[in-house]
């Protein structure tokens, strides 16, 4: 066995060089390769325009055919439907970037999509309706005074729990934050948990934990609103939850799923009214409600008025043939909204005129979450962008799942946040 | 250049040579070399929501990246993470490896028994660790095995402090590419010659860690070489794990997954992205060529 050449033509030099760049090839790829997976492009029957329309994964059974039903009942064009599981945001985002993305597709509107010019303005759809849509639901999605979406669905996010096991332990609904963790810890027993707020130990909380202190994601004047001594301190109130052993962690579902209540895991749980279906078919009228707590006396609850609103993007080869579909859809077929809304998961419709019909919203549980949304919704500020939303959550996260001090990582989330508003306003 | 003479000397085979090499070729140029450099230019302009960007900023992209706190974490994190994955692979394919090299019966049994995991997807192995085995309620499969001890639940993959979630990160990693690498080492074992061992069983080595140190370890060098650097770059592009179990967390976030995050999620920021994507390959590239210069590898008669 005399030095073994594998391969005359290639030193070992060589080959590790290759090796090595081939890695660097790979890791490249990996990074800045697409996730695209667009729907293919029909051409269309008859000369009819082809439209893409996208949407997440509703967990609801049935969602999906009933989108299909939708585009299927529209005459003017062919809609193919995209159903998205998994991350649908970041698929949305690259699709965005070229035309071979969605026409129609549903979102939540942020300033960066109109600044990027993916986005045209409505307008024009909401003559004569305007005035039947809440203020909130469309100045979420106004950015200089245009109005970029028209929503489909409001989701009040409360707490959600089991009124027998409140009676059982012998305690109200909490009023503020401190009583929340009261009760989370008195309803803790070796099978189950005090509350569900998410595997990620409470993120989805920041926004109403800071609404409940008084502040804001950002000021009237776009400035930073996280800021104060309250805020850091309705932080801290979220780290004492986190620590306080009565939260469900590392449970198979997360918290927009009602799996871990359902399963009887847990006895709260904050959550969207989306599952209220289920959880309703599960236990009755064993069901109570309440918003997120106030911070103290000076503070005041808070529900987060999420929802998805119907967009048309500017890349989109039949802008005009997507508006039109879209007022059809979502302004003129009261039918479908009221299906979407009602028939599946619970949505609050946007449209005044069909939420005063909504009969399944009127009793129970469904009633006391859409008077809370009434009185403490709070919906998201188009001038807050995703990466001031992931400054946001790395706060969270060091402050909750860390512990790190809450005013540093508040300053520190401050000067992100700054820096991207300055960029955006000047 | 003594190759190249040779190949051109054959006349009628360019044509072939063309044939067999050109889509592979255009295929790399198209979907590696293309890409790589588009984000070169992408990490010199304002590149946020578009992939032809306007405004040209120099390399203040690149500085953005080095010094942004949550970059350097991710490229901390991957530290910590291959300070645990590469010698326990290691070590672990090593042995098992000898163990199977060992077998007289059901030879290949075993190495198929071994090596079946690595075709599975990193996704689906992610899924079963985070679904069955360490989910964080009582009746995951590893606080069922606490519960019988008497021991509390530990919510394995959403503890940070102690950071239990590096338990289910590793061994996922372990059990997927173990065989991988094992059958690597038993390449390199059925390599050696029997000669050796004769020689060595003549000159009254005694079986075992002798010969094992003497024989078997140098002849493997060039296997053991290239499973510590392909080791290696693989924990690099480490994502599909950390991904699927954790998410995009500051806390545990490799490299890859947090420049997906910045450009390819819901950020958009394509323009810093290609810079933190140029920088990590910058570190592969030296990294590698530093341990091929650590090794002697390529020396003369080697």
């Amino acid at each position: 066995m005399a030095a073994r050449r594998p391969n005359a033509g290639l030193s070992r030099r060589d080959l590790l060089k290759r090796t090595g760049g081939l890695a660097a090839l790979a890791a490249f790829t990996a990074a800045c390769g697409g996730n695209t997976g667009r729907p293919a492009d029909s051409g269309g029957g008859g000369g009819k325009p082809a439209l893409a329309q996208w949407y997440h994964q509703y967990g609801e059974a049935g969602t999906r055919e009933a989108a299909l039903k939708y585009a299927k009942a529209y005459g003017d064009a062919t809609v193919s439907v995209q159903w998205t599981p998994g991350d649908y945001g970041a698929k949305l985002s690259s699709g965005l970037l070229s035309s071979k993305g969605p026409d129609v597709f549903e979102s939540q509107l942020n300033i960066a999509m109109v600044k990027s010019n993916q986005v045209v303005a409505l307008d024009d759809l909401l003559e004569g309706v305007k005035e039947d849509f809440s203020a909130e639901d469309l100045s979420t999605n106004t950015v200089d005074g245009k109005v970029y979406g028209i929503r489909m669905i409001v989701d009040p996010q409360v707490i959600y729990y089991r009124k027998s096991l409140f009676d059982k332990a012998g305690i109200q609904p909490p009023q503020t934050i401190d009583d929340l963790i009261a009760a989370s810890k008195e309803l803790t027993t070796d099978k189950v948990k005090g509350i569900f707020v998410g595997n990620d130990g409470g993120v989805a909380l920041g926004g109403p934990a800071l609404w409940s202190s008084g502040g804001a994601y950002l000021t009237k004047d776009n400035q930073p609103g996280f800021t104060g001594e309250r805020a850091a301190r309705a932080f801290g109130k979220l780290r004492e939850l986190y620590t306080s052993k009565a939260t469900l962690l590392g449970a198979p579902t997360d918290w927009t799923d009602p799996g871990a209540f359902l399963q009887g895991l847990v006895a709260m749980q904050w959550i969207g009214m989306w599952a209220l279906p289920a959880m309703q078919k599960a236990f009755g009228d064993d069901l109570g409600v309440f918003a997120f707590p106030a911070l103290d006396a000076q503070g005041t609850p808070a529900v987060y008025s999420g929802g998805w609103t119907q967009f048309v993007s500017a890349k989109s080869a039949n802008v005009d043939a997507a508006k039109k579909f879209v007022k059809w859809l979502w302004i003129d077929q009261a039918e479908f909204q009221e299906d979407w809304c009602l028939n599946y998961g619970f949505h609050i419709p946007p449209r005044k005129s069909l939420a005063a019909k909504a009969a399944k919203l009127q009793a129970g549980a469904a009633a006391e979450t859409v008077k809370l949304n009434e009185q403490y919704g709070r919906t998201d500020n188009p001038a807050w962008t995703p990466k001031m939303g992931t400054a946001f959550g790395d706060m969270l996260t060091n402050i909750i799942r860390k512990g790190a001090d809450p005013a540093a990582e508040i300053s520190k989330a401050e000067k992100t946040v700054g820096t991207e508003l300055s960029r955006l306003f000047g | 250049m003594s190759r190249r003479t040779t190949s051109t000397g054959i006349a009628g085979t360019t044509w072939s040579f063309w044939l067999f090499v050109g889509p592979f070729v255009i295929g790399l140029l198209i979907f590696s070399y293309l890409p790589i450099l588009w984000s070169l230019v992408l990490s010199f302009f304002e590149a946020q929501n578009t992939v032809t960007p306007t405004k040209f900023v120099g390399v203040q992209n690149y500085v953005d990246m080095l010094t942004d706190d949550n970059f350097l974490s991710s490229l901390g994190t991957f530290s910590v993470f291959a300070l645990f994955i590469v010698p326990l692979t290691f070590v672990l394919s090593l042995a098992l490896a000898l163990l199977v090299n060992q077998v007289k019966v059901a030879r290949a049994f075993f190495r198929s028994v071994f090596f079946l995991p690595t075709a599975c997807s990193y996704v689906v192995a992610s899924l079963i660790w985070k679904l069955s085995i360490f989910n964080g309620v009582r009746f995951g499969l590893a606080n069922t095995v606490l519960g019988w001890f008497g021991i509390e639940q530990i919510a394995w993959l959403s503890t940070v402090d102690p950071p239990w979630y590096w338990i289910p990160i590793i061994t996922v990693r372990l059990w997927l590419q173990l065989g991988f690498y094992m059958i690597l080492f038993i390449a390199g074992l059925q390599r050696i010659s029997p000669a050796l061992y004769e020689a060595a069983y003549v000159d009254g080595a005694k079986p075992g860690w002798q010969v094992f140190r003497h024989i078997t370890w140098p002849q493997l060098r060039a296997t053991a070489v290239a499973v510590l650097i392909l080791n290696l770059i693989a924990a690099y592009q480490a994502f599909d794990e950390f991904y699927n179990l954790l998410g995009n967390v500051n806390f545990a976030r490799p490299p890859l997954v947090y420049l997906y995050g910045i450009s390819l999620g819901t950020i958009q920021d394509l323009g810093r992205g290609s810079a933190g994507a140029l920088i990590l390959a910058a570190i592969i590239m030296l990294v590698t060529l530093l341990q091929n210069k650590i090794f002697g590898f390529g020396k003369a008669g080697d």
